[in-house]
């Protein structure tokens, strides 16, 4: 090997040493978003939470290759969802647990609604319309649920939610259109 | 995320289903944040659950052992039979070969007698001739 070429030993460590810290820049960053996005769709927070330790410890097992072609975000993202997907394909195998025992009821999901300063009764109906956007989302298809998620409690722009689902646009935006057609069904409006 | 939002609004057109969607919105964001920041207590609820699975693990393991020692035991037994069966047609065989033989040394032994009894050399014949003669009387 030529001298020019030869690894400097100090010089790998720092790289790895400035690696370790980007990565727990990124999970103290990101944490919450992929948590809350996680939670939101199988409202089960052990389950949440579990995904939420999986999904991480992917992206730190895959670091190094991530080659930010798009945002740690969108790519954590991506992780998450086929984490979630795996999860109940393989839960749809154990045929005598029961689905979804550990999610908490479509009410209490709607409880946590900030008062605000709102009157109690509009505090109550609001609720109760929130309790109704629960129900729909519930019966939302997996894909559907992602994506309205994505984009009505994430807020994230449609591209981004076609990266992070590995969908094009276009059939991300028939998913959404379609979830919201179910909510506006469930909420009382014209569908 | 001013423009995202004034996106969605367009999106949704509808002041009540884009309300409604503020509000899922805000109760996510709330419910999030109370359940990230709550005192852990999964090992606990992990523990009590965890009797259900290894019952259930133990229950298909005895299922399994015992019908792989079922399967075992009639194989076992399908064998033994056919062995004693193999036993009992080779000792009826011997048997019937050594009665086979026996009637073979029977016969042979009378066609000798016979012979023997009708051919006398020339020189013994008026033995034999007085030998019927004394037979006669």
């Amino acid at each position: 090997m030529a001298a020019g070429t030869a690894i400097d030993p100090m010089g790998v460590e720092a790289a790895e040493e400035s690696a370790a810290q980007e990565f727990a820049r990124v999970v103290e960053t990101h944490r919450p978003q992929i948590f809350r996005f996680l939670l939101a769709s199988t409202r089960d927070l052990d389950l949440a939470e579990t995904l939420t330790q999986e999904c991480f410890l992917k992206a730190h097992r895959n670091w190094a290759r991530f080659r930010g072609e798009s945002t740690a975000m969108t790519w954590l993202m991506r992780i998450a969802i086929n984490l979630e997907k795996d999860h109940w394909r393989n839960r749809r195998m154990q045929f005598w647990r029961q689905t979804r025992n550990n999610a908490v009821d479509l009410d209490e999901a709607a409880e946590w609604l900030p008062s605000g300063e709102r009157t109690a009764e509009q505090q109550l109906l609001a609720r109760e319309r929130v309790a109704k956007v629960w129900k729909a989302v519930a019966g939302l298809s997996e894909r559907q649920r992602t994506v309205f998620l994505l984009r009505y409690v994430e807020e994230q722009e449609l591209g981004e939610i076609a990266r992070a689902t590995g969908l094009s646009e276009g059939t991300v935006k028939a998913h959404l259109s379609r979830a919201l057609v179910k909510v506006r069904g469930e909420l009382g409006g014209k569908p | 995320m001013n423009s995202l939002k004034k996106d969605l609004r367009g999106e949704v057109e509808d002041q009540d289903l884009d309300q409604a969607l503020e509000n899922f919105r805000l109760s996510v964001y709330a419910w999030s944040e109370a359940a990230y920041s709550r005192p852990r207590t999964a090992s606990v609820a992990r523990r009590r659950r965890s009797w259900r699975p290894a019952a259930a693990w133990a229950l298909g393991c005895v299922l399994a052992a015992g019908s792989l020692a079922g399967g075992l035991y009639d194989r076992h037994h399908r064998r033994e039979l056919a062995r004693i069966a193999a036993v009992q047609a080779a000792r009826q065989r011997q048997l019937a070969a050594a009665q086979h033989a026996r009637m073979e040394d029977a016969n042979l032994m009378a066609t000798v007698d016979q012979d023997v009894s009708q051919e006398v050399p020339d020189a013994m014949a008026p033995l034999a001739q007085l030998m019927d003669e004394d037979n006669n009387r």
